[in-house]
């Protein structure tokens, strides 16, 4: 079910059958392996930090440069130098973009498909978007060289010259191709069915009698939406763009095709440049020595830390939205 | 005619050799230039080069379909990748974009037990300039112009320096849009040693599979620098032969010293042959010239490996392994190259590659 994605398992007086005191063998089996499934997640996923870490280690131990903070990936020299700090701003820069572009469209897509468009219409878009979803990641990427990036350059180079005074939009190399920018553009119609599918899925859960009891007392379409639709589902939607994020963050192959992939911390988007932690893990894995592979790991190992941590913050998020939303 | 015994003895031997040739390889029958190919049978795994990917391709397909009962699997997977597998004991062979590094050397010498593990250059490629500036169809370069490219200090096509190279060309007053690869790359390894070698006063940043100097644009692998060449005005980047040549982009001769040489495979391989030997015995390690300043020699070149063990191969590798080494040292297998835009090893270096081969025991 769809909207398992957004309400967990209550833990009201309701949960705790009151009536029956002594509880069946097959209820005690299968919550023995419910719980077994919860344990085994976290075990995999200490599992999955421990590996990483011992593997990272040696390679942390011989870097002769702070990891944190350096802008630099030369792990394979006499002295290795390198540090991730270049990676996080380009994977958090690139995915932030991703996420300014397709929560507002995906958010929008999946209003029309819920409640605006004709019953007829409505399945066959929503199955439209979703099939986006299926396109393989690297078909994004040559999609985003061949076709987005030469096509694109004048609406950069627009942007420069109309809002340059905003820095992030400023351009003095007069080069407007393998960009942060681009590879966000990219990143964000990849990221468009996750928020758009569970956004809409959240739109259709809102009970019936909120939205007609709100166009009743007299509220336009617009404002039904606004009281009724949009506090009832602002969790569901805050996940959905959770899990939009997730995949921006992790998005490999199609970010490695576009960025140029220096090791600068560039705030103008539009010039070539950026790089991200999933990217430079597969353009750098072929060829690198020893001490190379394990500053890899250690990139993967604080790729995996930040998306832990978004998801938690994420949660809080949701809970904390869950109390004023006014759901069940 | 009374043919003579010796010469009957002749014919007769040669008739046996043939015969014996022909039915050594099963079913070679209607391809040519199969006496190179002495079959065996088995399967044998190697790993590694990328940049030698498309010779080992054409390599394995004209050997396997002399010798239908041998398999040979060749996984570009990288050159570091592949002397990792081949010190784990998982390949017979590995193809590297470099000779074994010293802390390379122990592992890979304690995999071949009773043996030492040699390099044995079988693939040659030269690196060009490709670029795309229109109106431009030729162009002379100097190492140290080439530095200045790709470190940043040179950023028009106009800039005196290029223009003292090339008169008679009209240069634009553009910006050069110089591409380097993202991806860690032998190619770059190598380029960049070329650059130490012969500008160190404008190339300060020594030689890495990663690309050190900031600014440029970056792209991944030497197709996706090719395609991003053809795709830019007023680009320039570094890219192997066979990639300039797929792609039809113009490349620039270089200059070291001797007049403009044109990167051509002969030009490369005359580079080749003129390294100088790094290694003793059947270790053929080379140590390439960049700085020659010869005519007809390309100096941007560099030289592909088959590392494996002279001695301590398992027996079910070795036969198979020494007889497909055997073929793409053979002139039928390094002529082949130029076609695919490779540089084939000639002339003494190829003797003493055969020799050891020949070797492998």
């Amino acid at each position: 079910m769809p909207s398992s994605l957004i309400e967990r398992p209550v833990d009201g007086p309701s949960a705790t059958p009151p009536a029956v005191t002594t509880t069946r063998r097959a209820d005690r089996n299968f919550a023995g392996l419910a719980r077994g499934s919860g344990i085994a997640v976290l075990i995999i996923m200490a599992a999955i930090g421990a590996f990483l870490l011992w593997k990272a280690l040696p390679a942390l131990q011989a870097n002769t440069a702070p990891f944190l903070t350096t802008s630099q990936w030369f792990p394979d020299d006499p002295a290795p130098r390198f540090g991730i700090a270049a990676l996080a701003f380009g994977t958090l820069l690139s995915s932030l973009i991703a996420l300014a572009v397709a929560v507002p469209i995906g958010v929008g897509v999946a209003l029309y498909t819920a409640h605006y468009a004709s019953r007829r219409i409505a399945p066959v878009l929503g199955y439209i978007v979703d099939l986006l979803a299926a396109v393989p990641s690297i078909i994004f990427g040559l999609w985003g060289l061949q076709v987005l990036m030469p096509n694109s350059k004048g609406l950069w180079r627009w942007l420069d010259q109309h809002l340059g005074f905003v820095p992030l939009l400023r351009n003095d190399l007069d080069s407007y191709t393998r960009s942060v920018a681009l590879a966000g553009t990219v990143l964000a119609i990849m990221v468009l069915p996750t928020v758009s599918a569970i956004s809409r899925e959240v739109f259709m859960q809102v009970p019936k009698g909120h939205l007609e009891a709100a166009l009743a007392l007299g509220a336009t379409r617009w404002e039904a939406m606004r009281t009724a639709v949009f506090p009832f589902s602002r969790p569901g939607v805050v996940s959905a763009a959770m899990l939009g994020l997730g995949r921006a963050l992790g998005e490999t192959i199609a970010v490695a095709l576009i960025l140029s992939a220096t090791f600068a911390i560039n705030w103008q988007l539009t010039e070539p440049g950026g790089n991200t932690f999933a990217a430079n893990i597969a353009l750098k894995w072929n060829e690198a020595g020893s001490v190379g592979l394990g500053a890899l790991i250690a990139s993967g190992l604080v790729l995996y830390i930040i998306t832990f941590a978004v998801n938690m913050a994420a949660r809080v998020v949701v809970e904390r939205r869950r109390e004023f939303s006014g759901a069940n | 005619m009374r043919i003579t015994t010796p010469t009957r003895a002749l014919g007769i031997a040669l008739a046996l050799g043939l015969s014996l040739a022909l039915s050594a390889c099963g079913g070679s029958s209607g391809t040519t230039a199969k006496s190179d190919i002495n079959c065996t049978t088995g399967a044998i795994k190697a790993s590694g080069s990328t940049a030698q990917k498309n010779a080992m391709a054409d390599w394995i397909n004209a050997y396997q379909s002399a010798c239908p009962d041998a398999t040979i699997d060749y996984q570009a997977i990288g050159s570091s990748a592949g002397i990792t597998d081949f010190k784990n004991n998982q390949t017979a062979f590995a193809g590297s974009d470099s000779a074994l590094k010293p802390e390379d050397a122990p592992g890979a010498d304690a995999r071949c037990k009773t043996g030492k593990a040699i390099n044995i250059p079988m693939v040659g490629g030269a690196i060009t300039l490709a670029f795309n500036v229109s109106g431009v169809d030729s162009l002379t370069l100097t190492p140290a112009v080439i530095a200045g490219i790709f470190n940043g200090s040179i950023t028009k096509w106009d800039d005196t320096k290029i223009k003292a190279l090339n008169s008679g060309v009209s240069l634009p007053s553009a910006s050069i849009s110089a591409f380097h690869r993202s991806d860690g790359s032998g190619t770059t390894d190598n380029f960049t040693k070329y650059l130490a070698a012969t500008a160190p006063a404008q190339w300060t940043y020594g030689n890495a599979k990663e690309w050190k100097a900031p600014g440029g644009l970056g792209a991944k692998g030497n197709d996706g620098v090719a395609a991003a060449i053809k795709s830019t005005d007023n680009a320039i980047g570094y890219i192997e032969l066979s990639f300039a040549q797929d792609a039809a982009l113009k490349v620039a001769s270089v200059d070291n010293g001797a007049g403009a040489v044109e990167p051509t495979s002969q030009n490369a391989a005359a580079a080749i042959t003129k390294a100088t030997r790094a290694g003793t015995g059947n270790d053929l390690k080379l140590n390439l010239d960049y700085t020659i300043k010869e005519a007809n020699t390309y100096p941007i070149v560099l030289v592909t490996y088959e590392i494996t063990c002279q001695k301590g191969l398992p027996s079910k590798d070795l036969a198979l392994t020494k007889s497909f080494l055997t073929y793409t040292a053979s002139d039928a297998a390094q002529n082949g190259l130029t076609d695919s835009g490779y540089v084939p090893i000639t002339g003494d270096l190829l003797t003493d590659v055969r020799s050891a081969v020949a070797s492998l025991a």
